[in-house]
């Protein structure tokens, strides 16, 4: 195989194994919540924790789908700067991987076109799959990191043009107006992801990469977005939305906020909202072409 | 709280019965439908083909693959968010007598009022858990409307499908109103009214 039927390959296998294996941390933050709502005695958010899990080890022990929905395939691809590989083939390689998936899985396809709604039928089209790139130096690998977004989480974006008179103070009630307005629909426990700053397209792709591509228990190098991470998590559980929208203590699993500068008159904020499911796979390629599936994710910094 | 286990065709009697946060477990008969399937019964006009009085209804499109007798084989099937699909309910209650509707995310205040009026519930079930749900459906008994796929009409027989919850009742009743209430109060009272 050359190098980007190695990419490939390795595109067609994350997109199944992100919708069939839950991460561990997305895993043992469900626990952590399903032991929550035990302790205080919230039977029916209990009883919706205890079937999340029951069905992670339903799916890993049967082989199956974790959720029926196969999502909009997005990848954040880092290249290193001496990586032999041409950026447009990479790209092409990436969505005959999917495309190939959606055939040899089979998966459900979802790719429409937006007016005539008609289907693609192999998860691939214009602009999809999405393709976030990013460069690393001194590196000769390709780390391909994808998150098969559903529907349901991610018709929940929202964006604010904030001003900066309303302060910290209007990030706060944003993001928590954001969780309330979703209510039961991105099938919580969600994971919050914000992007904060910029302008308005980067603070989309920051919250973006903030909900599907850093992992939980991660947090913001920056000291004051790592306090203002926690105490958003606080107050979007204090909500008591909770699991499914139906009541309860944990309605997040995480908030991760990702930053920019911006300009003096504006402050962006961007909401979007990754489902309990957590979706994500990982693999590094090197430039022999050798296939590393670690299980850590290169984008975290905890 | 209780528990029960039902089978379809429901009365009335026993939806009237169920209260908020009751747990379901169905066996016999789940019918599916979705966005496609409703706008051809109620935006074209075509009566569904199958008798829907009594019945329990899901939110789905399935994923499946064709055997090459024609029948068809599960491969994923979950349930997607109802509020979507929010208008067609009233309908689905008072023209065609459809008992429970199963979906996640709940329905609006127009729908918890038929389901008042008709004797109906609402059951939620945990969205994304497609793998619990494609065990607990036995099999695709029968497909109609094939050129909607996957948002054909679907029948499946189920066996121990749940845990459901009871999320709008029979009596005027919304657990998602209830929450979203209290969410409003402890907004208010954590200075973000």
């Amino acid at each position: 195989m050359n190098l980007y039927e190695v990419i490939e390959q390795t595109a067609a296998d994350l997109y199944i194994r992100a919708l069939e294996d839950i991460p561990e941390d997305v895993r043992a933050a469900l626990k952590r919540g399903q032991k929550t709502e035990e302790a205080q005695k919230n039977d029916t958010a209990n009883q919706l924790m205890l079937t999340i899990l029951n069905n992670i080890e339903v799916a890993d022990r049967e082989g199956m789908l974790v959720c029926q929905d196969t999502g909009l395939p997005i990848f954040h691809v880092t290249v290193g700067d001496r990586a032999p590989v041409s950026i447009t083939e990479l790209k092409a390689a990436l969505a005959r991987g999917c495309a190939r998936a959606t055939r040899e899985r089979p998966l459900r396809s979802n790719t429409v076109h937006p007016l005539t709604r008609k289907h693609t039928g192999n998860n691939t089209g214009q602009g999809i799959p999405v393709v976030h790139l990013d460069f690393a130096a001194d590196s000769d690998e390709v780390e391909v990191v994808i998150a098969p977004k559903g529907s349901g989480s991610e018709n929940m974006s929202f964006l604010r043009m904030l001003v900066p008179a309303e302060g910290i103070r209007g990030i706060h009630k944003f993001v928590l107006q954001c969780i309330f307005e979703s209510g039961a629909k991105p099938c919580p426990p969600v994971i919050v992801g914000v992007g904060l700053g910029g302008t308005s397209d980067v603070a989309s792709a920051l919250a973006k990469k903030a909900s599907c591509f850093r992992k939980i228990g991660s947090v913001s190098d920056d000291p004051e977005i790592a306090q203002l991470e926690r105490e958003l998590l606080d107050e979007i559980n204090r909500t008591g939305v909770g699991p499914q929208g139906l009541g309860g203590a944990t309605t997040a699993l995480a908030v991760h906020i990702e930053w920019a500068h911006t300009h003096i008159s504006q402050n962006p904020v961007a909401v979007n909202l990754q489902c309990w499911r957590g979706e994500r796979a990982e693999a590094l390629i090197t430039a022999s072409g050798e296939v590393r599936l670690p299980e850590q994710t290169v984008l975290t910094k905890a | 709280m209780a528990d029960y286990h039902l089978r379809a065709p429901f009365d009335e009697a026993t939806m009237r019965k169920l209260q908020l946060e009751d747990r379901v477990f169905l066996d016999g008969t789940l019918f599916g439908i979705r966005d496609a399937t409703q706008h051809r019964i109620f935006d074209e006009g075509i009566p569904p083909p199958a008798d829907l009085n009594g019945a329990a209804c899901i939110h789905t499109a399935p994923g499946v693959r064709k055997r090459p007798d024609g029948t068809f084989e599960k491969v994923s099937i979950g349930t997607t968010t109802s509020t979507r699909m929010d208008r067609f309910v009233p309908g689905l209650l008072e023209q065609y007598g459809v008992r429970a509707v199963i979906g996640k995310g709940g329905l609006l205040p127009g729908s918890v009022d038929a389901m008042q009026r008709f004797g109906a519930v609402y059951l939620a079930i945990v969205g994304g858990a497609a793998a619990l749900e494609t065990l607990q459906i036995e099999e695709i008994e029968q497909v109609w409307w094939e050129d909607l796929m996957p948002e054909c009409l679907w029948k499946f027989r189920v066996k121990d499908f749940g845990p459901l919850i009871v999320a709008i009742d029979a009596h005027g009743n919304s657990l998602y109103k209830k929450v979203q209430e209290q969410a409003a109060a402890n907004l208010k009272a954590m200075g973000y009214a």
